[in-house]
């Protein structure tokens, strides 16, 4: 059963389009993410669906009730929602307990204080219950603010850029704990980011949001490996595009060989040769589909190389003087200049209509 | 932004407290309608070249005095190490519990023909002849002295900020310190300083009591004449016209010197090299500093309290537990009503952010330029011509005459205090409301905090140093106020303030002691307050923005 659904919602400032015609749902227990470049729109319809913004065509339903549509907003006190901030905005005159406890009913005190104590074990922080926030490191007040959204038992969390404020390592390790803790709570979740690492570490469905659309929305896997556009795929991960004609509905030939995958342009004829349309298409990429191989007649030129432990990340310039990047493994270190052989190692690929 | 101007509740608040700031002005110079020829013959004549002749060289004294003090005290202790730097660092700021016409009265008294110190000279080395103390010289001498803290402090900032930075960039380009220290440090600090001298500058205008124990006539004490002695409140109203054309040039001059202080902020605080002096220069300064400490404070709180152990035993009777009842009592109304009269304002400035409400939030908050005395003059003349009105009613619609309503009452001092120092309040509520970020409301808000429970569940908690900082300042300032107490205080209100005025105007010097004393000592509250708050800010937990 959906707990989500965003259908075609629209907003804007003045004459300029925030998002447009967004559309998207989630299951319950399941976690989403938007993901997209700043000014993408993606906070926006985080905090249109949490209600402190009216929608102004479309509708946003939370467990099959419309809580937002043109003319309706329902107060964001009553949506049952937890919101964590990118600045955690954790109340600094409580403890951690008062901020964990802040959304429960008052009257109920042993429940409550159950129900906190649960979570500051969930989160780890069970010995820090009565420390106030300015005394806790930024991954610590980031926990509390996650308990603190989850402890009245929303239908469904919002987390906006919840590890910006951090450092690299910490984001990564919390983004695992992250997704664990909203697991075991079985708590519905939508993350807004621009960190695809993040996005891919946390979430079991992305959509990839550009100039307020979204581009594709679907699992992380297929957002790497079959982009449905250009800006996905150049946005998601690494890889470079190399030109190739098309040779029939399956096939492409560039200049790595003939490769089969998705062709984006309608081709019914028999083979080029006979065909007078001369389609062209730019292939999709990425570095690991590009092999090191000594014995292959294949050559490039080392343009450029960055190290990254395990591998190096070569830029190669093809014969053509398109370039290519390689993933190959650090004992194979070549000087810039250098040729070196190749080989494509792509069972299936994406291209994209030249424009 | 919308396009259609609604009037509603938060607006119309901040529209209504700005207008009672307004009112003083339109009064005084509406009352350019109503000419008292002989009077105003009479104060054109005699009284106007005078005052303006003696404001003219009290501005350009006091501006040059607190100048040189604060910005030469201010280096050396953000910039320089020397003995006793960390105690010299908030002890310098102590001048400001002592109000000026306390120095004054026990600069007087020690320095008069018949003071300790001429009497010794005079009969111990036979010398005579040293400069009349009650003189032009004298006033701008004790002003300089009481006011030169509020260069102090802000300079201090702006050297502390940018000092050390804009220092080595110049030294790294071939400046010697003391050049570095006029060619760039004391230029990027100019913003500050022009502002701090404003200040004091504003309070030299609005300063009653030391022109009065100087007999130094300026504006606000030919205002005080004009009402009591002269009863023409329009000659006391057409007085308080010129004095606030005054005032709103120090004001001018304040607000954008604040503006470039934006654009000026280079770095953060940091805890930089201080320039080391020698061991001679050092005692050097702090001979320097301490003596302009002993000067400013220790020598008139010494005489004070000197004074206070002789004459304790006689004036400490009922009459003087009455003035400081009453002391106490319109200090806190007084700052009960301008603590919550400030948090409607800053609650407003959240609630209907836009240019209009940060005009009215300006000019709500201008009134801490205004001279009390130009307030006092300026509310008691509506209020006593609204008391008319109800009167004339009454006889009307009742067929009685009745007294007067309004007129005996506190209206007109509370009111006063409220538009003299709104500003004092507001200013900590403001900045403690704009810490709270919209993230929190809107986070008790998804967890399921409405509205009304946001103020008292976390907004007030927040706010609760703010609140109570802005009530000290705010009760101390009203402490120490003379003007408005002096002129509007319903019959039977005598407060230590005026106390202190009734016993110097009759040059009863030591039993002015005990009153004054007492205002010294709830004076230091907000200084300890403030240094105290400036220490702890430095162990606040890590913000976000």
């Amino acid at each position: 059963m959906d707990e989500l659904v965003l259908d075609a919602v629209s907003q804007s400032y003045g004459t300029r389009q925030i998002i447009s015609s967004l559309s998207f749902h989630l299951a319950r227990g399941e976690i989403g993410c938007l993901l997209g470049p700043s000014g993408c729109g993606k906070t926006t319809a985080l905090r249109c669906i949490a209600g402190f913004e009216p929608v102004q065509s479309g509708s946003i339903c939370i467990a099959a009730a419309t809580v937002s549509r043109p003319g309706l907003t329902l107060a964001a006190e009553k949506r049952r929602i937890g919101m964590v901030f990118q600045d955690y905005a954790l109340f600094p005159h409580l403890t951690v307990a008062g901020n964990v406890g802040f959304g429960l009913p008052q009257r109920n005190q042993p429940a409550a204080k159950a129900r906190v104590d649960e979570l500051l074990g969930l989160v780890g922080l069970a010995q820090h219950a009565l420390k106030y926030p300015h005394q806790l490191s930024g991954g610590q007040q980031q926990r509390v603010a996650l308990a603190r959204a989850l402890a009245p038992r929303p239908r469904l969390i919002l987390m906006d850029e919840p590890f910006s404020n951090l450092d690299v390592e910490l984001r990564e390790r919390l983004s695992i704990e992250v997704r664990d803790i909203l697991k075991r709570e079985a708590t519905t979740a939508l993350i807004v980011t621009h960190d695809q690492h993040e996005a891919f570490a946390l979430a079991d469905r992305v959509g990839v949001m550009h100039q307020g659309r979204i581009q594709q929305w679907d699992t992380p896997y297929n957002l790497y490996h079959r982009p449905a556009n250009r800006f996905v795929a150049d946005f998601v991960g690494q890889g470079v595009m190399l030109s190739g004609d098309v040779l029939n509905s399956r096939q492409v030939r560039t200049e790595l060989g003939v490769l089969d995958g998705q062709i984006p342009v309608d081709c019914s004829s028999g083979g080029c040769q006979a065909c007078p349309r001369s389609c062209g298409v730019d292939v999709l990429l990425r570095p690991d589909d590009i092999v090191h191989d000594d014995d292959s007649p294949l050559q490039a030129e080392v343009e450029n190389k960055a190290f990254r432990g395990a591998e190096f990340l070569y830029t190669l310039k093809l014969p053509s003087g398109q370039r290519a990047l390689s993933l190959v493994p650090s004992h194979h270190n070549h000087a810039i200049g250098e040729k070196i052989g190749i080989r494509l190692s792509a069972d299936h690929v994406i291209a994209f209509r030249r424009d | 932004m919308t396009a259609r101007w609604r009037p509603d509740g938060w607006r119309l608040l901040s529209w209504a407290v700005a207008a009672l700031v307004l009112v003083p002005v339109l009064v005084s110079f509406s009352s350019f309608t109503q000419l008292d020829r002989t009077t105003l013959a009479h104060l054109g004549e005699f009284v106007l070249p005078e005052l303006l002749v003696n404001t003219f060289w009290l501005l350009l004294g006091v501006g040059l005095g607190v100048s040189v003090l604060g910005v030469s005290l201010a280096w050396l202790v953000a910039m320089c190490e020397f003995p006793g730097r960390r105690v010299l660092d908030w002890a310098l700021l102590l001048p400001l519990a002592l109000p000026a016409y306390v120095t004054a009265f026990v600069a007087i008294d020690l320095l008069d023909f018949s003071g300790p110190l001429q009497s010794w000279l005079r009969n111990g080395w036979g010398i005579t002849g040293l400069p009349e103390v009650r003189s032009r010289a004298g006033v701008i001498a004790v002003m300089s002295l009481a006011l030169y803290p509020y260069v102090y402090l802000i300079a201090k900032n702006a050297f502390a900020t940018q000092g050390a930075m804009a220092l080595e960039a110049a030294q790294s380009l071939g400046l010697s310190r003391p050049r570095g220290f006029f060619k760039v440090a004391l230029p990027m600090a100019r913003p500050w300083i022009a502002a701090g001298v404003m200040l004091a500058l504003m309070e030299t205008l609005a300063d009653f009591g030391t022109v009065a124990v100087f007999n130094y006539d300026t504006f606000t004490t030919a205002i005080y004449k004009a009402w009591y002695s002269l009863f023409s409140l329009p000659a006391a109203a057409q007085l308080a016209s010129v004095l606030i054309m005054f005032v709103l040039i120090a004001v001018v001059i304040e607000q954008r010197s604040r503006a470039q202080m934006r654009f000026g902020a280079v770095g953060r605080a940091s805890a930089s090299r201080r320039i080391t002096l020698t061991r001679q220069q050092g005692w050097l300064a702090f001979g320097y500093a301490g003596a302009v400490l002993l000067l400013a404070f220790v020598i008139p709180v010494g005489r004070l309290l000197l004074w206070t152990w002789h004459t304790a035993a006689r004036d400490l009777d009922a009459r003087y537990w009455s003035f400081t009842l009453h002391s106490l009592m319109l200090s806190a109304l007084g700052a009960m009503l301008v603590v919550a009269v400030g948090l409607l304002l800053a609650y407003a400035g959240r609630q209907r952010a836009g240019t209009g409400m940060v005009w009215a939030q300006r000019i709500a908050t201008l009134g801490y330029a205004f001279p009390g005395a130009v307030l006092a003059v300026g509310l008691f003349i509506p209020v006593a011509a609204l008391d008319n009105l109800l009167m004339d009613a009454g006889r009307a619609w009742f067929g009685f005459a009745g007294t007067e309503v309004l007129k005996g009452t506190l209206l007109v001092m509370l009111l006063a205090y409220l538009v003299r120092f709104l500003a004092v309040g507001f200013g900590p509520i403001d900045s403690g409301l704009q810490r709270i970020t919209r993230n929190v409301d809107e986070a008790a808000r998804s967890l399921g905090c409405s509205s009304a429970h946001l103020l008292g569940r976390v907004h007030l908690p927040m706010l609760r140093l703010s609140l109570q900082t802005a009530a000290a300042l705010t009760f101390v300032d009203i402490m120490k106020e003379m003007p408005i107490t002096l002129m509007t205080r319903p019959f039977g209100w005598d407060t230590l303030a005026v106390r202190v005025f009734e016993m110097t105007s009759e040059g009863e010097w030591e039993r002015a002691a005990l009153p004054s004393l007492a205002i010294v000592l709830t004076g230091i509250i907000p200084i300890l307050l403030l240094t105290w708050r400036n220490g702890a800010a430095h162990h606040e937990g890590p913000k976000h923005g």
